[in-house]
């Protein structure tokens, strides 16, 4: 579970060096060409190009990768049966269905294992003109996650401390874990608080113009990886044009 | 000063003028109004929650405007870092300040230099401990160059070796820098060396104490009631802990016997699994070897195993107090907090309710009854929360820090109600870095 959520400083890999708006941009391109189409071919191309460079964000070990995207396939899993049993698209469609899932989400995968959160928010200031009070306030709030994973169990225990358990009844388990909820949003709205002063206190949001102290660059090799993207997008529809699977999701007149 | 909705000041009567380079301590105790004295100092007070009399200026300006000469260091590090990196984080306040790039760097590695830090820019700013973390929020004020550093408690959510870090890193930086300093405190003596002039909040004033002052030791000419060691209540045997997913042992096999009319101090230092111990001993994790054992008396259906009684059960034999006071409360009264547990062991309404009046009584806090635990002063909700642990009458009491932060009359107060406790033939086990309390309280200590 804490694997999943290090929010801390992201490791140093290939696609790190990519900006994380040229990530954004390339993702935009393939899901338009996913959410374009209906067929299994389109998304089954853009996953290939996208599983290659699992690689590249440091996703080589299947242990790291199952921990990090389980909700995702679990979800495309689950929309794909439904689809067979329920739907009259065939297997064929919801293979489909569940790849262009998959699809769409791998992006958001690849960026957050390759991509540190300040990183993001420098590029998305920088070259987008994101207020800083949204991205730097994301970055503060984003830090106090992981504190919030270990209050829980603090939290969980010291129920026990007062006599209070969910024991086998799953609906003393809902309000168990319910109370514990709002304890600990109780908990992280005064934090955030604090938090909120501290900030204040270095004159965030005072009215002068924020700086950038490591400032967000966009390379060449940023144009290319966009570049990339949209040849990707572009083969897939042209497979699948070619394949004769190609069903528009939009059909012109 | 006063606050919304409440008739009494605050704070009166405070006359204070700090010359530049001047480096003052200012100390009371809990309650007396440091905090809100330091609030307003930093302009923290929210003009329409506070009614505020007299006058307050930092050169010559209110406060609030001089946002700009001021660097503030709190009690919480986690509620004071932003970035994830060690360098962002200093740089953070020069961003906002509207300085380019190539300004900021250079100042970063100076305010990193001037709190002695001993890592890169690079550090991530999650595996710092506690005193390093505010290491980097004071190299993060000292950064912007401010005229005054105004510091709240700043030690306070520290063990002993964070909170020598930061006091080494204060000494460093304004020394060096002939900044001026006002510390805001209720544990004097560890800042004596470093301060020109202490200060007292009193009701009615400061007062202002001559060179010299030191303050009284907390442990001076307080008497404890005897107790007899009993027989053996609780037991470990070569209990230790590993989590899951991690190879190195949070806890080392230990071994140690609780007894009925003793205190039992376990000491040592961050890291060696003293928590760990206190949450085995309390029942609520299990020992991945070794066992922790209870004795035959206070077996629930033959089970000796505290991990597997019910929590209905674990309260009328063990009871636990927890570092944080809030992370225990459930209720939205005192009354209702103390009835709790009682109730949930099966007692009667109004046996609960007896308990509780008998206890809001005797830790002065009936005046509270119906007031809500989480607004209680830090002291209040410590005896409040040893407090819901004695209402079960347990035969065990676990205690992690008990008397961490807290000023020198709670620090009696619980000391003397632990005291009590033994003599009424309690086996007690406390967890804690606390040398004063290991010295007046404890029969056995278990260094870790």
């Amino acid at each position: 579970m804490t694997a999943s959520l290090s929010l801390g400083p992201a490791p140093d890999v290939p696609l790190s060096r990519i900006n994380p708006c040229a990530q954004i941009l390339a993702a935009v391109a393939v899901s338009l060409a996913l959410l374009a189409t209906l067929d299994a071919v389109t998304p089954a191309v853009v996953v290939a190009a996208e599983l290659c460079l699992l690689p590249a964000a440091g996703l080589t070990d299947p242990r790291t990768l199952l921990l990090r995207t389980w909700p995702l396939l679990l979800g495309a899993g689950t929309l794909a049966v439904v689809n067979v049993v329920l739907g009259d698209a065939g297997l064929l469609g919801a293979l489909g269905i569940a790849l262009r899932v998959v699809g769409l989400a791998l992006p958001g995968v690849l960026l957050v294992a390759s991509t540190d959160p300040v990183r993001l928010a420098d590029a998305l200031t920088v070259h987008w003109r994101f207020p800083p009070r949204v991205a730097v306030g994301s970055l503060a709030a984003l830090r106090l996650v992981p504190l919030l994973v270990a209050e829980f169990e603090t939290v969980q225990l010291a129920r026990r401390t007062r006599g209070v358990e969910a024991g086998r009844n799953p609906v003393a388990r809902v309000r168990l874990v319910a109370g514990i909820a709002f304890t600990l949003l109780v908990g992280a709205v005064r934090r955030a608080g604090r938090l909120a002063t501290a900030m204040d206190a270095r004159g965030f949001d005072s009215g002068i113009r924020r700086t950038n102290a490591r400032g967000s660059v966009l390379h060449a090799r940023d144009h290319l990886f966009v570049a990339g993207a949209v040849v990707v997008a572009a083969a897939a529809v042209t497979t699948s044009v070619l394949a004769g699977t190609w069903a528009p999701l939009f059909v012109g007149g | 000063m006063r606050h919304a909705g409440r008739l009494a000041w605050a704070l009166t009567g405070i006359d204070l003028d700090v010359a530049p380079g001047e480096r003052v301590l200012v100390t009371g105790a809990s309650g007396a109004g440091k905090s809100t004295l330091f609030a307003a100092l930093a302009g923290l007070l929210d003009p329409e929650a506070a009614e505020v009399g007299g006058e307050l200026a930092v050169d010559g300006q209110p406060p609030a405007g001089a946002r700009d000469r001021l660097g503030l260091l709190m009690q919480d590090p986690d509620a004071q870092l932003v970035m994830t990196r060690a360098g962002d984080d200093v740089a953070f306040g020069l961003e906002n300040a509207g300085l380019p790039a190539e300004v900021i760097w250079p100042r970063v590695d100076d305010a990193l230099a001037a709190v002695g830090w001993r890592y890169g820019r690079d550090r991530p700013t999650q595996a710092l401990s506690g005193g390093e973390k505010q290491r980097l929020v004071l190299a993060g004020a000292l950064a912007r160059r401010p005229g005054l550093l105004l510091l709240d408690e700043p030690t306070a959510q520290l063990d002993p070796a964070g909170a020598a870090v930061v006091r080494e890193a204060v000494a460093r930086a304004v020394v060096a820098r002939g900044t001026t300093l006002l510390v805001v405190d209720h544990d004097a003596g560890p800042w004596l060396p470093l301060v020109d002039r202490v200060v007292e909040v009193r009701e009615g004033g400061l007062v202002e104490h001559p060179p010299g002052w030191a303050p009284v030791p907390r442990a001076a000419g307080l008497v404890l009631p005897a107790a007899t060691a009993g027989p053996a209540r609780l037991g470990a045997e070569t209990a230790g802990f590993t989590y899951r997913g991690t190879t190195t042992p949070a806890l080392h096999p230990t071994s140690l016997v609780l007894r009925a009319g003793t205190v039992t101090a376990v000491t040592g230092e961050n890291g060696t699994g003293k928590s760990t111990l206190a949450l085995l001993l309390a029942g609520l994790r299990a020992p991945t070897t070794g066992a922790v054992l209870a004795a035959d008396p206070l077996a629930v259906r033959g089970e000796r195993r505290p991990h597997r009684w019910r929590a209905g059960d674990l309260v009328t034999r063990i009871g636990t107090v927890f570092q944080q006071p809030e992370h225990q409360f459930l209720t939205g009264r005192l009354r209702d907090e103390l009835e709790l547990g009682p109730l949930r062991s099966g007692s009667g309404s109004a046996t609960a309710r007896a308990r509780a009046e008998e206890l809001l009584e005797r830790l002065g806090l009936a005046p509270f009854a119906d007031a809500n635990p989480f607004t209680l002063s830090g002291g209040q909700q410590r005896r409040l929360s040893v407090a819901t642990a004695l209402a079960t009458a347990p035969a065990v009491l676990v205690l992690d820090e008990p008397t961490f932060g807290q000023d020198a009359a709670t620090w009696r107060e619980l000391v003397t109600l632990l005291a009590e406790q033994r003599a009424a033939g309690c086996a007690v086990a406390a967890v804690t870095h606390d040398r004063d309390l290991v010295e007046v309280l404890a029969d056995a200590e278990v260094a870790l």
